[in-house]
């Protein structure tokens, strides 16, 4: 049975409640920042999943028992993992600030079809008319509503 | 020689990828993504009937043996689906060139041929991979590749949907991560082949929580019900190849990820409740979604959703006629999906809307454009004699023969489901495609886009995305015509599925057979 690091544990369950609690928020920076915090949990549990810190990784010129060296592959999936949620963060910041350039601010909003289909009843009742093309009016208008 | 047919798939669209950010003439960065997707689709055939003939091949990346190197893995059921999927990847290619050259957008068309290139090299690595972590790095190609197409010129709907999307893909894909260090930790290996003999002897809670954590895993990336809700959100904003390419494509990797880890990481021997229960309310949740809309491209996304669930359905039963459904649904489903979503592409180019109430009030996009929807629709309501018909039936067929109260209430929503499909799509086909009496009334407001379309839009270009329509339409009628080849294949990789004895000793032997 492998030993567990009380400390790791506690710091990657953090990381994971912190990144998701931000994620569910409306403000797409918190999200962006929630996404990095996530990020880093995953990557710190990739280490953990290598065993206990402190062996060395490489030992020159003599052989050793496999127990005493590092686990060279977590630290090689670490690895990979961090290039591609350091690249994808900085697309989504990328996107992040094109949607406040386009849209003025940094929430999320609603879709509009659902937001459409949700109201359809009020709509029917309060239109009552048999002007059709009246819900495409203005989307945009509905979708910050 | 089969170690350069398994590393092509992968290796070429890369170099082509760096060969086209060079800043050559886009003539030639055409050409040259079309030649290179041309020449993995001819290599998918080989690798097929060389899996077929002499059983799965390996190639070891570097010389370095299986559970410490990268290995890539072509068996019967991965060979088919890299070329099915990289000819429709190239039937879209195809299609957009076709838009390029029609709208002349100049400032995209950089972007999307290395973009695209990317995507079918996550898709053919996901395939080929024989390790989880593999796995998660293909998708992670495909993915990035995706988040880029989909917010290609993109307007502010266009922005909060691809957000939507990157945000639960990234999610997803964070999971996906964190599945494989705690499998990591829990079995000390990642690749496929050793994970199952391991994986069975840890304590049945910790398997357990695995298994729901890849199954909700992949369930977000194939778009499950109750972890769709993203995909009728994102789709149908990108333009019509890309739509067309994410449906046919991304959720179908999904699904053969499900299939490949289950079969090879959890095997069992009954009826699966859990993901009998997610494909029957993915049937009807998904259809009765498509039902409710108004917008061709969303239907069209929600008829997606729906028909997952056809091929969870032979993957719950877990059976060979089971799983040899699923695979011939999703290779139908890759064809005829992508058929669909570029026939919707060409339409709302004619009418200038994707609203139907809207068309219903136009003018009809053509006979020709009409029937090359007809078709694909027919087929995926599972009309005979196409290739929809001959998926469902064996996967009602496996549901009959396989018996019990789960089987028989997946094969009753199966029938329903596609009743309702075809209901979905008599009303897409009256609405938008029927001939009738020009009313220009109510076609007022789409008639000036459309003529804008015809003046700008060269002759070329269009006749190019029909092309490729009708190549797709055709395809779909091929696949059933030679169903009886087609079943045979599928048969034989559904055996391999349940006994992947051939499989594991050709990774961990490192012997190329």
């Amino acid at each position: 049975m492998k030993t567990l690091d009380v400390t790791m544990a506690v710091v990657v369950g953090g990381l994971f409640a912190f990144g998701f609690y931000l994620m569910l928020q409306r403000s797409l920076m918190r999200i962006v920042l929630g996404f990095v915090l996530l990020g880093h949990g995953t990557n710190l549990l990739l280490l953990v999943a290598g065993g206990v810190a402190g062996r060395p990784p490489v030992l020159e010129g003599r052989t050793a028992d496999p127990e005493t060296v590092a686990d060279p592959l977590p630290q090689a999936m670490a690895l990979t993992a961090i290039v591609i949620t350091f690249g994808l963060t900085a697309f989504l910041v990328a996107l992040a600030h094109r949607s406040w350039r386009l849209s003025g601010h940094d929430e999320v909003r609603d879709d509009v079809e659902d937001r459409r289909i949700g109201t359809a009843r009020e709509r029917a009742e309060s239109e009552a008319g048999p002007n059709r093309d009246q819900p495409d009016a203005d989307p945009g208008r509905e979708g910050r509503r | 020689m089969t170690a350069a047919l398994l590393a092509l798939p992968v290796l070429l669209p890369v170099l082509g990828l760096g060969v086209s950010l060079l800043g050559l003439p886009r003539a030639l960065v055409r050409g040259l993504s079309s030649i290179v997707l041309a020449v993995v689709l001819a290599d998918g055939v080989a690798l097929l009937a060389l899996a077929d003939t002499r059983g799965p091949l390996a190639l070891h990346i570097g010389g370095w043996p299986a559970p410490l190197g990268i290995t890539l893995v072509a068996d019967r059921l991965s060979a088919l689906l890299l070329t099915v999927s990289v000819l429709v990847a190239l039937a879209v290619l195809v299609f957009a060139i076709g838009q390029g050259t029609a709208e002349e957008r100049r400032r995209s068309a950089e972007v999307f041929h290395p973009a695209y290139l990317v995507l079918v090299t996550g898709v053919s690595l996901a395939f080929l991979s024989g390790d989880l972590f593999n796995l998660f790095v293909a998708f992670e190609m495909m993915l990035a590749a995706s988040y880029v197409l989909i917010t290609l010129d993109a307007d502010g709907d266009r922005t909060r949907a691809g957000m939507t999307y990157m945000i639960t893909s990234l999610t997803s894909s964070l999971l996906f991560l964190t599945l494989v260090a705690l499998v990591y930790a829990a079995a000390g290996t990642v690749t496929l082949a050793q994970l199952g003999p391991r994986l069975a002897e840890l304590p049945d809670g910790i398997r357990s929580a695995l298994a729901l954590l890849l199954l909700a895993v992949l369930g977000i990336k194939a778009a499950i019900v109750p972890l769709h809700f993203w995909l009728p959100d994102s789709y149908p904003t990108a333009p019509a190849p890309i739509t067309a390419v994410f449906a046919a494509l991304l959720t179908k990797v999904g699904v053969y990820a499900l299939l490949r880890t289950q079969t090879l990481l959890f095997p069992r021997t009954g009826v699966w409740t859990v993901l009998a229960c997610a494909a029957i309310a993915a049937m009807i949740v998904g259809i009765l979604g498509a039902i409710a809309q108004d917008d061709l491209n969303r239907l069209l996304s929600f008829t997606l959703v729906s028909h997952i669930g056809f091929m969870l359905f032979g993957l719950a039963l877990f059976d060979t006629l089971g799983l040899t459904g699923t695979i011939l649904y999703v290779i139908h489903h890759i064809v005829v999906q992508a058929a669909l979503f570029l026939v919707a592409g060409l339409a709302v180019r004619r009418t200038g809307t994707a609203a139907l109430h809207r068309m219903a009030h136009g003018p009809p996009p053509g006979t020709l454009v009409a029937v090359l929807f007809g078709l694909p629709a027919l087929s995926l309501s599972g009309m005979p004699p196409f290739s929809g018909f001959v998926a469902k039936l064996t996967l009602l067929r496996a549901g009959v023969a396989h018996g019990g109260p789960t089987a028989y209430a997946l094969a009753a929503a199966a029938l329903l489901t596609s009743l309702l499909t075809l209901y979905t799509m008599t009303r897409v086909w009256t609405s938008a495609f029927a001939d009738r009496p020009s009313r220009p009334a109510g076609g007022a407001a789409a008639l000036p886009q459309r003529r804008a379309a015809e003046t700008t839009g060269g002759v070329r270009g269009t006749g190019l995305m029909l092309a490729a329509t009708a190549g797709l339409t055709v395809t779909g009628l091929a696949i059933a015509m030679c169903a009886g080849l087609l079943a045979g294949v599928g048969e034989r990789a559904a055996q391999d599925l349940l006994d992947p004895g051939p499989y594991r000793s050709v990774v961990l032997d490192g012997e190329e057979r």
